[in-house]
């Protein structure tokens, strides 16, 4: 079974070939795409099958890597369900690409990358030493490094692929740290060597803040997320949908593997770090969104937003199962790890969407779109229902990770001890607020691009795109309302991942009378999506025939009301900037410092008048740049190193030498 | 039987909500005017007015999109049923395992959502005004709304509606810090969602002061009045939740007779119509907030919602 699936990562690898030579013939992308979707379909087949056995632990180990090492793979509960994220979301978006990809002005640019950069994901998943894992964590950075240089003519693609690589290489530094000190001394780096040692309280903080720097900047926890807004937007949309909906889950897996699986959980006190950054990614992620104007990068600070969700979530089973509550732990990882799931469907579903709306407008600059719902029926009903999902709206999937969440964090009062019964119910409302600021930005989104009036000649023109795409984004809806009804089927299929990891997991929900989802045996609280659903389509439904038949079905259309002063202009409509008005001032003020200038021109003049709205971004401009300005000066200081004669060379090669021998020296 | 009786109850709820929202509405509008030294419309008035736009006939812009004429029917939907999963005059009706309190909220934040969007369609500066402020209003006031629910459940160890309710019915709660935090940031968070005086004026046309108004201006016909039966829907629905959270005296539990309906129905009238007659003197006894200054007031609820849950986290007895 293992063995099947590593055919099939080997053949996707194998694909990026293929696409070097398919891309030769540009009008054929179609191969490529249809390989990776037959093999992320046959992936995503062994995966159910390996779940349907009980989720047994496979391993596989392979001559090839280190020569003393090997490479060893591994297939557990945990690896299995984050192989069902990649495959699934993998197979649906190769569907889109079958049609997206086509209209790719370079595809010798996309074609060859793409099969192995879902290879290098499955593979981080599979692997079962440092070696392998590392080896393959930057494989996937790597890849997708030349995805978001795609459009190279681009000048912000530059830079967006330039702070990626530093930021991705730096992650993987702190991983390769992480590593090296959990394989200590003896350097035991099969992973299985690893979980068996006993560690130092101070070795495990360690390993567990570089496993937070390592995975935190590939998932896109703030502050090191400064990447994600600039190289997810830059690479074609297909693409964006797999980084943001898959690459960002397998850095959680990593987290997830690297604290609960190898170190085996840690002390209260590191939990509330985690807690915290995730709380705080999440309200921040979506203020940035807010104050967004591009589609694409306002989808990538969502992203933010909702790792910050996954992360908070982690931190809390973290906490639990430290405190030795093993079945609210579980309840804690199952609310993480199912909006692992979610944001993986929903979010590429918004890229596709995306990518849609880019193709059909040639524009993503929201102030230029509008009225695409007409124009785009099939787009745009998906994208709402995207749209409702990721705003955590019932009767959709989003909202039930986070009522799950909420479920946990209601459970703890019983952690009694002092930082963390404060930080918790912050937590709660920070989480809170930022489910009510996404439907807000949502509201914002789809109203500009998708309703209102067209605000340029492109819009009014757009044409509904092809056939694959619409299929493709049809799925992702039509599974976010089928996971937000049946709720149980991955709560459920999620029990081995919290046995293997906890040694607790939640009751079987879909044995519950009408398939309502209750977690938890003590407490009554219960949700059920499918009677919502239902409620929902029966009382509407009944309103629409009543009314109908007893009020009158006429109807008529007529100019536009606007209390009688309608403008044809479509500039007077409201605009992105303009409704995220009343937010900025309200949290972007003290936050962004954003500053509204008012230019009026003299009176009697005809010229027109100009507000501009400047913003600054905080962690930009505190962090970042002082830290670049640090790493600029320390190289200016260390410059004249380089240009020395070879005597000088040799004494400090000397003196290092006898350095080190101290260090060791005083050790033993 | 038992299954039809059942279903019996949750139908009366149902039809219950709906038949007594407009009348709810008339009540506070007659007696705001007569706390004005005006005669004021009749108590009857607002349903004259939802069979009188019953039967116009509706027009749309041209520029409207198929979702504007949707809308109104999932925003009368949803908070339909909103009002209708909220405990009136008894616990534990068929359906009640459905929905906790956080669904309610997230289902009322559905109505908003999906009007919001409506808002926008037509393409105006009205529409796009009022669901700017809408949302700015909501995105604060559901914080503090699910801050107030986690008061809630903290205290009775369940979001379930029902059990809440059945627990402090039952147990010797007696006055505490938290609730009465969570009682005023509810009641802050009421005014605010249902366009009332200070945050929104419900009776204004004046366009720079109006919020909800605005954005449902170019509904007319059956269209507005779906909208105008939501927000009477909306206002019983929080009515209905203050009366069951914090006075949820009088209420039939499902451990007693099914006969004493009629007076559980009773007592819910009395309990909202009390609560309708405060939300008059009160409007007619402040005055509306300049919008900016909405988000100072709406922090409060937020803080004291916050305040009631921490109080519950560092100690049980508060």
């Amino acid at each position: 079974m293992l063995e099947f699936l590593v055919l099939i990562v080997a053949l996707l690898a194998a694909s990026g070939a293929l696409g070097v030579i398919r891309a030769l013939d540009p009008r054929r992308p179609l191969l490529v795409y249809g390989i990776a979707l037959v093999l992320c379909l046959g992936g995503l087949a062994v995966v159910l099958g390996h779940r349907v056995m009980g989720a047994p632990v496979l391993r596989l180990v392979l001559p090839l890597g280190l020569p003393w090492v090997g490479v060893h793979l591994r297939l557990d509960a945990l690896a299995g369900f984050f192989l069902l994220v990649i495959n699934l979301v993998g197979a649906l978006v190769s569907l889109f690409a079958l049609g997206y990809g086509r209209h790719a002005s370079e595809p010798g640019r996309v074609l060859p990358f793409y099969g192995p950069f879902l290879a290098a994901m499955q593979l981080v998943c599979l692997a079962d030493d440092a070696f392998s894992f590392l080896f393959a964590w930057e494989l996937m950075s790597l890849v997708s490094f030349f995805l978001v240089l795609v459009e190279h003519e681009k000048e912000s693609s530059h830079q967006a692929a330039r702070v990626y690589l530093l930021m991705a290489a730096g992650g993987t530094f702190s991983l390769l740290l992480a590593m090296g000190v959990l394989a200590g001394a003896d350097g035991g780096y099969s992973f299985d060597a690893i979980r068996g040692q006993e560690r130092a309280e101070a070795t495990v903080v360690s390993v567990f803040l570089l496993a937070l720097i390592g995975a935190g900047s590939k998932a896109g926890l703030i502050p090191v997320h400064a990447w994600l807004p600039l190289a997810h937007p830059a690479a074609p949309s297909h693409v964006s949908a797999l980084m943001s909906g898959v690459m960002t889950k397998v850095a959680i897996y990593g987290f997830v593997r690297l604290v609960f699986d190898l170190l085996g959980g840690v002390a209260l006190g590191p939990s509330v770090i985690v807690l915290i950054l995730g709380g705080i990614s999440a309200v921040l992620g979506v203020l940035y969104a807010l104050m967004e104007h591009d589609l694409k990068r306002l989808l990538a600070y969502h992203t933010v937003e909702n790792i910050g969700i996954i992360t908070a979530a982690l931190g809390l089973a973290l906490a639990f199962a430290a405190a030795g509550f093993d079945l609210l732990a579980a309840l804690a990882l199952t609310a993480g790890l199912f909006h692992v799931l979610n944001h993986a469907l929903f979010k590429s579903l918004l890229f596709c969407g995306a990518g849609a709306v880019l193709h059909a407008t040639g524009t993503r600059d929201m102030e230029r779109l509008g009225g695409l719902l007409r124009r785009m029926p099939t787009t745009g009903i998906s994208f709402l229902l995207g749209c409702a999902a990721i705003s955590a709206l019932p009767p959709l999937n989003g909202f039930v990770s986070e009522w799950l969440l909420f479920q946990a964090i209601l459970q703890s009062p019983i952690l009694v001890s002092l930082p963390i019964v404060l930080v918790v119910p912050a937590v709660g409302a920070l989480l809170a607020l930022a489910a009510a600021l996404a439907a807000a930005c949502f509201v914002k989104a789809y109203g500009v691009v998708f309703l209102s009036r067209p605000r340029s000649a492109e819009a009014a023109a757009a044409r509904e795109v092809d056939p694959f795409s619409r299929a493709a984004m049809l799925a992702f809806a039509g599974l976010c309302l089928l996971l937000g009804v049946i709720p149980g089927l991955i709560v459920d299929a999620l029990a081995p991942v919290g046995e293997l990891l906890l040694t607790a997991h939640l009751p079987s929900q879909l044995g519950n009378p009408w398939l309502s989802l209750q977690p938890l045996p003590t407490s009554a609280s219960s949700y059920n999506g499918l009677v919502l659903l239902s409620f929902l389509l029966i009382a509407g439904g009944l309103t629409a025939v009543v009314l109908h038949r007893f009020g009158g079905a006429g109807l008529r259309l007529g100019p536009i009301w606007d209390c009688g002063y309608p403008d044809p202009a479509p500039s007077t409509q409201y605009t992105a900037t303009s409704f995220a008005q009343p937010i900025r001032r309200v949290f972007g003020t003290v936050l962004f410092r954003a500053r509204e200038t008012v230019t009026m021109p003299p009176p009697l003049a005809t010229a027109a008048a100009r507000l501009e709205v400047r913003l600054e971004d905080p962690i930009w401009e505190r962090l970042y740049v002082p830290v670049a300005r640090a790493v600029l000066a320390a190289a200016d200081r260390l410059n004249p190193l380089q240009f020395q004669t070879i005597r000088r060379y040799l004494v400090l090669v000397f003196l290092s030498l006898v350095g080190l021998l101290v260090l060791a020296a005083a050790r033993s | 039987m038992r299954l039809l009786l059942d279903l019996l109850a949750q139908g009366l709820q149902m039809t219950l909500v709906l038949a007594a929202a407009p009348l709810l509405v008339g009540w506070t509008r007659k007696l705001r005017a007569r706390l004005l030294r005006r005669r004021g419309p009749d108590l009857v008035q607002p349903y004259r007015d939802l069979v009188r736009l019953l039967r116009k006939e509706p027009v749309i812009a041209h520029s409207a999109s198929p979702y504007f004429r949707v809308a109104p029917y999932l925003v009368f939907a949803s908070t339909w049923i909103a009002a209708a999963l909220v405990p009136t005059y008894a616990t534990g009706l068929m359906f009640h395992w459905a929905t906790d309190l956080i669904a309610i909220v997230a289902f009322l934040g559905f109505a908003r959502f999906a009007l919001g969007l409506a808002g926008m369609d037509v393409g105006t500066a009205f529409g796009g005004i009022g669901s700017s402020r809408e949302v700015m209003i909501a995105s604060l006031a559901e914080p503090a709304m699910l801050l107030v629910v986690f008061t809630l459940a903290l205290l009775a160890g369940s979001t379930q509606l029902s059990a809440i309710a059945e627990f402090l019915v039952r147990e010797p709660v007696g006055l505490r810090v938290s609730l009465g935090l969570a009682l005023v940031a509810l009641l802050m968070v009421a005014i605010a969602e249902n366009a009332r005086i200070p945050v929104d004026n419900p009776t204004t046309h004046l366009e720079l002061t109006m919020v909800h108004e605005a954005m449902v201006l170019e509904y007319s016909g059956r269209h507005l009045a779906l909208i105008e039966a939501a927000s009477a829907l909306k206002l019983t629905a929080y009515f209905s939740l203050v009366a069951c959270l914090f006075f949820p005296f009088g209420m039939v539990t499902s451990t007693s007779s099914p006969l004493l309906y009629p007076l559980g129905i009773l007592a819910w009238m009395a309990k909202i119509a009390v609560l309708g007659a405060v939300l008059a003197v009160f409007e007619t006894a402040v005055a509306k907030l300049r919008v900016f200054r909405v988000p100072e007031f709406l922090g409060g609820a937020f803080v004291l919602g916050f305040l009631g849950t921490l109080l519950l986290f560092v100690s049980r007895a508060l």
